[in-house]
């Protein structure tokens, strides 16, 4: 069922590409072949793997729990909000939670995950920063 | 001659300070990196990508510095095979079935030697096969045009599911997948922008690293925080003792003629397209275990079981630089993120890299000799240190290496947008993971749908228009046909081999559980 609907998916993505292939505009230069066919062609393969998706699905894939997805879905919300406030709250900080939280949800218990997290935020710090010199994002205390 | 002259000038290259010194960086991280199970060698390389751009290093410190993980990244995988019988990466597999059991037998010691000279043999001489072959092969690239160019990249498309896949269809759907990512950004012939929905960050395209790092490193750590604490959690498995830690004469000498022979058989298992590193450890254990196996020891811990995957898969790393070094077409998944690397400094590899920029090429290859005997050098007294880097658990690791992804996308661009698309990456490669749809297909579309798709409108356009071009000339036709039965054949084979690789590792697993 799951090759199913992936396929199904890989076909509307597929129309969906083909659609928005047609979209892209002429140039007054332009070649022999133009901006529109290579795309055509992937669109192509792609409807036709997943057709083949649809006719012949493999066997079900072993999806974990519903428990276990939310816990990667929350896992991807931290990882989006830690990009967003990257350069708001600066690297030190904003590292410091995201990598408590993951280290929490991979079972370390909470005052390890604290320890843990501003570990490694420092570790990284020290040794990106300080040491090699990469920039890194700047808070409002400076780091 | 003119050959060790070229040698003699990329040992002139590569043994400065600053290259030695990331040589035997790249090693001493590279075996980490392969030695802890989740880690494997493309992951390894593309965390570092981005990081060895923002240093500012140059084409020949970055690339020796990443090549040099690469080969540590195959070295290290051996150890966690042998020591908690988990694979470190997928070539390093067949490792396990005769190196577990050797462990289990308070030889994990030797065992850890005894593979870190298979290793070394297999990667040494592989290196020698490289500088023999590559500017063989360089020679027939210099002959293709546009139309061969394109044919080409669709055989390397069309065999990088490889012999052992079980689903064509999910392969073709990766590659397409990929290619379509890589039309995304403003069209270079043209002028005109494809698919970038007005967002301005989308004109330059979607940086390949980004999709790289996400699809790969981000994605483990999906995996593993879906894995916790169930039966596949890597931080449960026994601990065992190492034992001596340098193999006798005895073992050596009996092992050299198997390491001879797995070492031809794999670097050729790594020049073919589609093969690769697994392949090659695959095919070197069964050759032996058919060939020496006469009291039917392999499996049970036969040193000649643990140096033939060993010697065979470090063949195959070395063979694998000989295409995308040459052709610029890479046949395995490293290759393409070493290529990645390659691109991001501006170097297009392929014939005229050997003649535009010697200095790389050879430089690459005598790191790649350097790195082998620093490798050696580590890996036989300091195994003991690896060791312990294992005992890190996954709860401490992967945040670090989730974090660290997220600096060197960072450093690059500096922009929040980035690190979404490469979580959007890494969400996208959990769940084809999850569906058994290849990455690297993905990956090398990314990085060579562009070239591909000029390719295609150069020749067309110089034909003026006529696409019989694509199919016109004798070497075209047999590209496309090589191409062709890479892609039909393992719709007939690949369920078997891949069955036979998993059913070997998992018989060996009942019985020594």
């Amino acid at each position: 069922m799951s090759d199913r609907i992936f396929g199904g998916i890989g076909l509307m993505l597929s129309l969906l590409y083909i659609w928005r292939a047609t979209l892209i505009p002429d140039s007054f230069m332009s070649d022999a072949v133009g901006p529109r066919a290579f795309p055509y062609g992937i669109a192509a393969v792609m409807a036709l793997a997943s057709i083949w998706f649809l006719i012949k699905p493999d066997p079900e894939p072993e999806w974990p729990r519903l428990g276990r997805l939310a816990e990667i879905g929350f896992a991807a919300l931290v990882m989006i909000a830690y990009a967003q406030l990257l350069p708001e709250l600066g690297f030190v900080i904003s590292t410091a939670f995201a990598a408590a939280y993951l280290t929490w949800r991979l079972g370390s218990s909470p005052l390890q995950s604290v320890l843990i997290g501003v570990g490694t935020s420092l570790g990284i710090y020290a040794i990106f920063h300080l040491v090699l010199g990469l920039s890194l994002a700047r808070g409002p205390l400076g780091f | 001659m003119e050959l060790l002259a070229s040698l003699g000038d990329g040992f002139a290259v590569a043994l400065t300070w600053q290259n030695l010194g990331l040589a035997l960086m790249g090693c001493f991280l590279g075996t980490i990196m392969g030695a802890l199970p989740g880690l494997g060698p493309s992951n390894g390389v593309a965390i570092l990508i981005p990081l060895a751009f923002t240093l500012g290093l140059g084409a020949t410190p970055s690339l020796i510095l990443l090549t040099s993980v690469y080969y540590g990244a195959m070295y290290g995988g051996r150890i966690s095979s042998i020591l908690l019988n988990i694979p470190g990466d997928e070539p390093a597999m067949m490792t396990c079935l005769d190196g577990y059991p050797m462990a289990r037998n308070g030889r994990a010691g030797e065992a850890l030697a005894l593979s870190g000279v298979a290793s070394f043999v297999g990667a040494f001489f592989a290196t020698w096969g490289l500088v023999l072959l590559a500017p063989q092969l360089v020679k027939v690239a210099l002959l293709f045009g546009p139309a061969e160019y394109f044919a080409l990249f669709a055989l390397a498309f069309m065999t990088l599911g490889g012999v052992s896949s079980t689903n064509q269809a999910k392969s073709a759907f990766a590659a397409a997948l990929g290619l379509g990512l890589a039309m995304v950004g403003v069209d270079t012939q043209t002028g005109v922008p494809r698919f970038t929905f007005g967002e301005v960050h989308l004109y330059d395209g979607i940086d390949f690293l980004v999709a790289i790092v996400g699809l790969f490193a981000l994605s483990e750590v999906f995996i593993f925080l879906e894995h916790r604490g169930t039966d596949k959690d890597a931080s449960t498995a026994p601990k065992l003792d190492i034992g001596r830690i340098t193999p006798s004469w005895k073992v050596l000498k009996s092992c050299t003629p198997t390491m001879i022979r797995t070492t031809i058989l794999g670097f050729i298992a790594g020049v073919l397209p589609g093969a690769g590193a697994s392949l090659g450890s695959f095919i070197s254990y069964s050759m032996e275990k058919k060939l020496v196996d006469r009291d039917n020891t392999f499996g049970t811990g036969d040193p000649r079981g643990v140096a033939a995957p060993e010697a065979g898969n470090n063949a195959a790393a070395g063979g694998a630089l000989v295409p995308m070094l040459a052709l610029g077409v890479p046949g395995s998944g490293t290759t393409a993120v070493l290529l990645a690397v390659l691109l991001s400094l501006n170097i297009t590899p392929g014939p005229l890299l050997f003649t535009q920029n010697p200095d790389v090429v050879w430089g690459l290859i005598a790191a790649l000799f350097i790195g082998n005997f620093m490798l050696l050098a580590m890996n036989i007294p300091m195994v003991g240190l690896f060791v312990r880097v294992l005992m890190v658990p996954p709860r401490i690791l992967m945040p670090i290496v989730a974090m660290v992804s997220f600096v060197g996308i960072y450093g690059i661009s500096g922009s929040s947008f980035d690190l979404m698309v490469m979580i959007a990456f890494g969400v996208a490669g959990w769940l084809l993971r999850k569906l058994d749809v290849p990455l690297v297909p993905v990956i090398l579309g990314t990085l060579l749908g562009n070239a591909m798709e000029v390719n295609m409108r150069r020749a067309v356009t110089i034909a003026d228009g006529d696409y019989s071009v694509l199919f016109g000339s004798w070497l075209t036709l047999a590209l496309w046909a090589v191409a062709i039965v890479g892609f039909v054949l393992p719709i007939f084979v690949g369920g078997v081999v891949k069955a036979r690789m998993r059913g070997a590792a998992e018989r060996e697993a009942a019985i020594t559980d």
